[in-house]
């Protein structure tokens, strides 16, 4: 259908009837002293406007953190083995739908989406292949999956135990940012409260066995990517992360041990000053909030540590070699903004999987900035700007006030349960949509600057025999196991999960002994529930 | 054209949460005046060519975004032929190479719509090409 849009173009040289930002935050035509009235301080200082640490890039740059996972374990491996070699600073695990979802491959559901999305992982075994010939104790690990993340994690520290690393000696993240999977990113196996409390299980059990792991990363992202305003994304990332903060402040841990352990995980759209703005005011809101809110007295409990991805939604299938554009736009907005780690999405994200030319282009673009543009001579070179002070101050007034909404409601676990931060989204992915098909907004390619293209790209295809041979691995995997360790392990889950008891250390028992990541969803699934969202539009 | 109003079935096979799209044709085709019928998330094969039944829907709208299009798509056709409503016609949208969008074409989709179609162009070709069911 990409013919229908040749007849609409625009004039380049005719003045814009808005100047708005993509979020739609109208703008002043220029600002002067006076206007911003924020603290900015000093780089690692409270609040921590100019960025977490005193010296910022010039000690380390930011860890180039790609996102990668496909087919089977070997195939991504594989993958991981050519980012490190090309320089990668650490590795990001992108996991298949049922894996996400807690199915193992040889569920009905599964079928037709087996190694897709990401990589296939049911059981320990894969987990094993994933990252043979990888110490686990050399590199940082991110792992993205969020109602199976207790089974992954646990798979994770498994597969360490076994290479003989120490457990304290792992570092890493897992996303199991469950409010925002509610919010936005739509998988889950069971409803908000039960979810939270597996959350918290595992950022408790983190503290006492994984000290160095970031048991939870707090994601706008997703919620970004649904449709939301950058306020909107900066707003309630900060209040779900208020929800796990509560909830272990509640359990009886102390915000200043665990504080230091929460990390972020941002968006970076192409509105280049307001992703500046955006990320600078979530430093100084996370810090007033830990500080003022829940009472934390150390710097290091309240400072904001994040890692960004450029823009998915931001990509487009038309003249995809401008995505390459877009993504260097995204990537110095997230690194003047002082991000600890971030991806470069690959400019055929929009068609499939990224192929490893697109890979490695989008990795380069992150060296480029580091090595040659000079940004990381000195730090938050932006601060003081006039404009950029100015809006970073009405991000954080405008996403306070869309808190001081969520707590009026009753705190985040209600407002999701009542579709208000699903409502707000739905409506502004809609105002977008809209002001994108009357052309207020232009994407170079797509409403704007169309032609007529050449041959489609070369893009990665998921072989479709992978699904059956991975399910008959997954098969042949549990007939091979003691059943009945397999099914004690698995009333040793149920129990926990029962009785209130944390359940980490029992999902560690079961992985070892091959129960699978389906078998613990199932336990999940039948002590409490499964959500259904109310499909309204 | 009938003076029937559109019935119009907006689906989200498969285990894939990402419904913004799905979401804003469900309304657009709302607001051009059509009734839409949304199934929410995660649909089975089965379960979306029994609406398409039991609701007596003129059309039905796919959205995947998950990579499962070339199993997901021709088991839905697969069903509403065999529950008797295969001359219900079936678009979709969502990353789907040109390969597979040949390949979806043949098997009996009418139209597949990727990332950067406009609302507009959803509706347009609907009211070109989706007549009311007698």
């Amino acid at each position: 259908m990409r013919d229908s849009n040749s007849a609409r173009n625009i004039d380049p040289r005719q003045a814009r009837p808005r100047h708005a930002t993509i979020s739609g935050m109208e703008l002043e035509e220029c600002y002067r002293d006076g206007q911003a009235a924020g603290e900015v301080g000093e780089p690692g200082q409270y609040p921590f406007t100019r960025g977490v640490y005193p010296t910022m890039y010039r000690t380390k740059a930011w860890t180039m953190r790609q996102f990668a996972g496909f087919g089977s374990a070997a195939d991504t491996n594989a993958r991981f083995k050519y980012l490190l070699a090309a320089g990668g600073g650490g590795l990001s695990t992108a996991f298949d739908m049922p894996t996400l979802m807690g199915y193992d491959a040889d569920h009905a559901r599964a079928e037709g989406e087996v190694g897709r999305e990401g990589v296939a992982v049911s059981t320990i075994a894969d987990m094993q292949v994933l990252f043979d010939g990888i110490r686990l104790d050399e590199v940082t690990t991110s792992m993205t999956v969020n109602c199976s993340a207790s089974i992954l994690l646990a798979m994770y520290l498994v597969v360490a135990e076994r290479q003989g690393c120490s457990w304290k000696k792992l570092g890493g993240t897992i996303q199991n940012d469950m409010f925002k999977e509610f919010i936005a990113q739509k998988e889950w196996i069971c409803p908000p409260e039960p979810s939270l409390r597996i959350v918290t299980d595992m950022i408790e059990f983190c503290m006492n066995e994984v000290p160095r792991w970031h048991p939870v990363s707090i994601s706008g992202y997703h919620i970004r990517e649904a449709g939301s305003t950058a306020v909107q994304e900066l707003a309630f990332t900060l209040a779900d992360g208020i929800g796990y903060v509560q909830a272990a402040v509640d359990r009886g841990l102390d915000p200043d041990e665990f504080g230091p352990r929460l990390s972020f995980f941002f968006n970076v759209h192409n509105d280049f000053l307001e992703e500046i703005a955006k990320i600078r005011a979530a430093r100084r809101l996370w810090a007033k909030i830990m500080r003022e809110r829940f009472g934390a007295k150390t710097d290091r409990a309240c400072l904001m540590r994040t890692h960004a991805q450029t823009s998915g939604v931001s990509l487009t299938a038309q003249q995809p070699l401008n995505n390459v554009v877009r993504v260097t736009i995204q990537a110095l907005a997230a690194t003047l903004a002082g991000v600890q780690s971030l991806h470069t999405n690959s400019l055929d994200e929009t068609l499939a999987l990224p192929s490893e030319e697109a890979v490695t282009v989008a990795l380069r673009t992150q060296q480029i900035l580091a090595e040659e543009s000079g940004i990381v001579n000195t730090v938050d070179p932006f601060g003081g700007s006039f404009a950029i002070e100015a809006l970073t101050d009405r991000m954080e007034r405008e996403a306070a006030d869309y808190i001081r909404r969520i707590d009026e409601l009753g705190g985040i676990v209600r407002a999701i349960e009542i579709g208000y931060p699903q409502s707000e989204i739905a409506d502004a992915a809609y105002a977008f949509q809209h002001a994108t098909d009357d052309s207020e907004y232009v994407t170079v390619g797509v409403n704007g600057y169309v032609m007529d293209e050449g041959k489609a790209l070369e893009i990665l295809r998921i072989d479709r025999a992978l699904e059956a041979g991975q399910r008959e691995k997954v098969k042949a995997f549990k007939a091979a196991r003691d059943a009945k360790k397999v099914a004690a392990r698995i009333e040793e889950v149920r129990r926990a999960a029962v009785e209130d008891r944390n359940l980490m250390p029992h999902v560690v028992d079961a992985v070892r002994d091959g129960v699978t990541v389906g078998e613990i969803s199932d336990v999940y699934r039948n002590v409490f529930g499964i959500y259904q969202d109310p499909a309204t539009i | 054209m009938s003076e029937k109003v559109l019935r119009i079935l907006v689906a989200k096979p498969g285990l894939d949460g990402h419904d913004r799209g799905a979401k804003i044709i469900a309304r657009a085709l709302r607001d051009a005046g059509f009734e839409v019928i949304y199934t929410g998330l995660h649909q089975t094969p089965e379960m979306i060519a029994e609406t398409a039944v039991q609701e007596d829907v003129d059309c039905v709208g796919l959205s995947i975004l998950s990579g499962a299009h070339m199993t997901l798509f021709p088991r839905i056709l697969d069903l509403m032929k065999q529950k008797g409503v295969g001359d219900i016609p079936v678009f979709g949208g969502g990353i789907v190479p040109e390969e597979d969008i040949a390949e979806l074409k043949t098997l009996g989709v009418k139209e597949i719509f990727t990332p950067g179609a406009s609302t507009r162009d959803i509706v347009e070709w609907i009211r070109t090409n989706i007549d009311a069911r007698a």
